[in-house]
């Protein structure tokens, strides 16, 4: 895997006779990255993946995928492409071994080559006891495989999964995240889902979605401190309210605190900082040089969901 | 090419993976052995100069299953896809759209052969009792043949493009019936109108399907007739690719 960006979106939008499903999206993915599109339903993730997939064009805006443009050269682009659609469509009435061959072929692979990599794929997907079988007589979980097992056939440099998840038991979700981050580690992945934990269990990359628009983007962790910053520290300080109430008073970074009586003389305080700074340590050296005694010292820290939460209702806010 | 007949062999296959495809070829077999007693029954009773096959076209039992196995043989074949799915994984493939849609008419005109192929029985059994076999000889059942190839090619095609049109078989199929219909019953225009000369009763006996059938069923291969179905047959699967690149225009 050379360096480099493998998918590349600039001024990407999408309007449907009446309504923007996607406007001015702009990002690129590197090769080797597993990227989560996350956003509610409706947020335009499916309508990305189809334009990123070749299978529906753009209003205005490029895709470029590899460095080929996925509309000028389409042929090029699905070639590198193992894309699964939403609910994942299959031919139920094939068998699972005969699909893979079909999809196989008409990807362009040889007599030869179909074989071994069907069997390739059968053996990674845990698809192998069930080759034989009719596709519409397996669980939903295993024709998520027969779906993935398809996407990866023909080796693409980029796997492209909508919402790969939906509709499994945790059981089957389980086998399914495990599968895709093993894929991870040899493909590059853009996967969708509106399920937090999946991105936060196999993606190196988030982006927010809603609207039509990423609201923000980065690692989980990362996403994670950039939005802490600026959330209150909590400080649990053996001293007389009054005390308190005036030292914050005149700590000029702190913006408006709160107190509140906890058990055996400590008071519980919630400082919430001016400028996005961290109080944590300028709390220590108040509480050390006046001899109180402190006994919790925390910054909120967000999880996934409370960005996400917090993202998607400033935007409805703005809007409103 | 190796794609082309992937996606030929799949499409041919669909058919004989669910019911459709044996239910469809039991009801014509069903009705191409009704009409042969019939046609038995007919020439028990008096000699006709016409040959065997002519007489065939006479019975409605050819145009029924011709109007009736049309939608139901070409409904599936863009519709079901575009309901379940498999349309996306489908054209994400790195195949061309005109494979698609030349591999879909293959497989539905190969099947609709293949539903034929009981008549053809029928000709050789009446061959093989027939105390004359000037009654039946290769130029009119190969000529038979070539017209059911060519009406079938014509009417495959209208019943893609309505195929293409819909995402519900249903109205795929109601489309295509009304079309198919349509061009049928253009046959007999000519003779509603009372049209006897001048370019319009030309014309009309251009369309005239039960006449040209009566051509091809007496070994009588027209050109005009060739050139009719065949253009019908490309006008219509270029319409289904238009349909088919449409999506890139929205």
């Amino acid at each position: 895997m050379n360096g480099g960006s493998i998918i590349e979106v600039s001024d990407l939008t999408k309007r449907y006779a009446g309504h923007t499903a996607v406007s001015n999206l702009a990002f690129t993915v590197g090769r080797g990255e597993i990227v989560g599109l996350l956003g509610p339903n409706g947020a335009g993730k499916s309508t990305t993946m189809r334009m990123l997939s070749g299978f529906m064009p753009a209003t205005s805006g490029t895709v470029r995928v590899a460095g080929f443009d996925v509309f000028a050269e389409a042929d090029e682009v699905r070639r590198r492409i193992g894309y699964m659609p939403e609910n994942n469509p299959l031919y139920l009435e094939m068998r699972v071994r005969e699909y893979l061959r079909f999809r196989a072929r008409l990807k362009g692979l040889g007599r030869a080559q179909t074989r071994s990599r069907v069997d390739v794929v059968l053996a990674q997907c845990g698809l192998t006891d069930v080759s034989k079988k009719i596709i519409g007589h397996l669980s939903k979980g295993y024709r998520q495989r027969v779906g993935l097992a398809d996407a990866l056939v023909h080796e693409p440099e980029l796997v492209i999964l909508d919402e790969p998840t939906i509709g499994l038991d945790p059981v089957q979700i389980r086998a399914v995240r495990q599968l895709i981050r093993e894929v991870g580690r040899s493909h590059t992945v853009l996967m969708s889902t509106h399920i937090l934990p999946e991105v936060e269990m196999t993606c190196s990359r988030v982006m927010i979605m809603l609207g039509g628009k990423i609201l923000a983007e980065g690692a989980p962790d990362t996403l994670q401190q950039v939005m802490s910053n600026g959330s209150p520290v909590i400080a649990e300080i053996a001293a007389p309210a009054a005390d308190l109430q005036s030292c914050w008073a005149t700590v000029a970074e702190v913006e408006y605190f709160d107190i509140a009586a906890g058990a055996d003389g400590f008071h519980r305080c919630t400082l919430t900082p001016r400028g996005g700074v961290d109080l944590r340590e300028r709390v220590f050296a108040v509480a050390h040089e006046r001899g109180w005694a402190l006994r919790e010292l925390t910054r909120n820290r967000h999880t996934l969901e409370d960005i996400y939460m917090q993202v998607t209702r400033a935007n409805e806010e703005e809007e409103s | 090419m190796p794609v082309y007949l992937t996606l030929t062999r799949r499409e041919l296959a669909a058919y004989f993976v669910s019911l459709t495809g044996y239910v469809i070829i039991a009801v014509a077999t069903f009705l191409v052995g009704l009409s042969f007693a019939l046609l038995l029954t007919k020439l028990h009773d008096a000699a006709t100069p016409l040959p065997v096959t002519e007489l065939f076209f006479q019975t409605p039992f050819f145009w029924l299953i011709l109007l009736v196995a049309t939608p139901v043989i070409t409904m599936r074949l863009f519709a079901q896809e575009k309901f379940s799915g498999t349309y996306e994984t489908l054209m994400t493939a790195p195949v061309g759209d005109g494979q698609v849609v030349l591999a879909k008419f293959t497989a539905a005109w190969l099947f609709y052969l293949l539903m034929w192929l009981p008549l053809l029985a029928t000709f050789l059994l009446l061959r093989r009792y027939s105390s004359d076999p000037a009654a039946l000889d290769a130029g009119t059942i190969g000529g038979t043949f070539l017209g059911i190839g060519l009406i079938g090619a014509a009417f495959m095609a209208v019943g893609l493009f309505a195929s293409a049109l819909s995402r519900s078989q249903i109205v795929a199929a109601m489309i295509c019936l009304a079309g198919v219909v349509s061009l049928f019953l253009l046959s007999f225009m000519g003779d509603r109108v009372n049209l006897n000369s001048g370019w319009h009763a030309t014309l009309f006996a251009y369309v005239d399907m039960p006449d040209h059938m009566g051509d091809f069923a007496r070994g009588l291969v027209d050109t005009r007739a060739v050139a009719y179905y065949l253009s019908l047959t490309i006008l219509f699967l270029f319409l289904t690719l238009r349909v088919v690149e449409s999506r890139r225009w929205k």
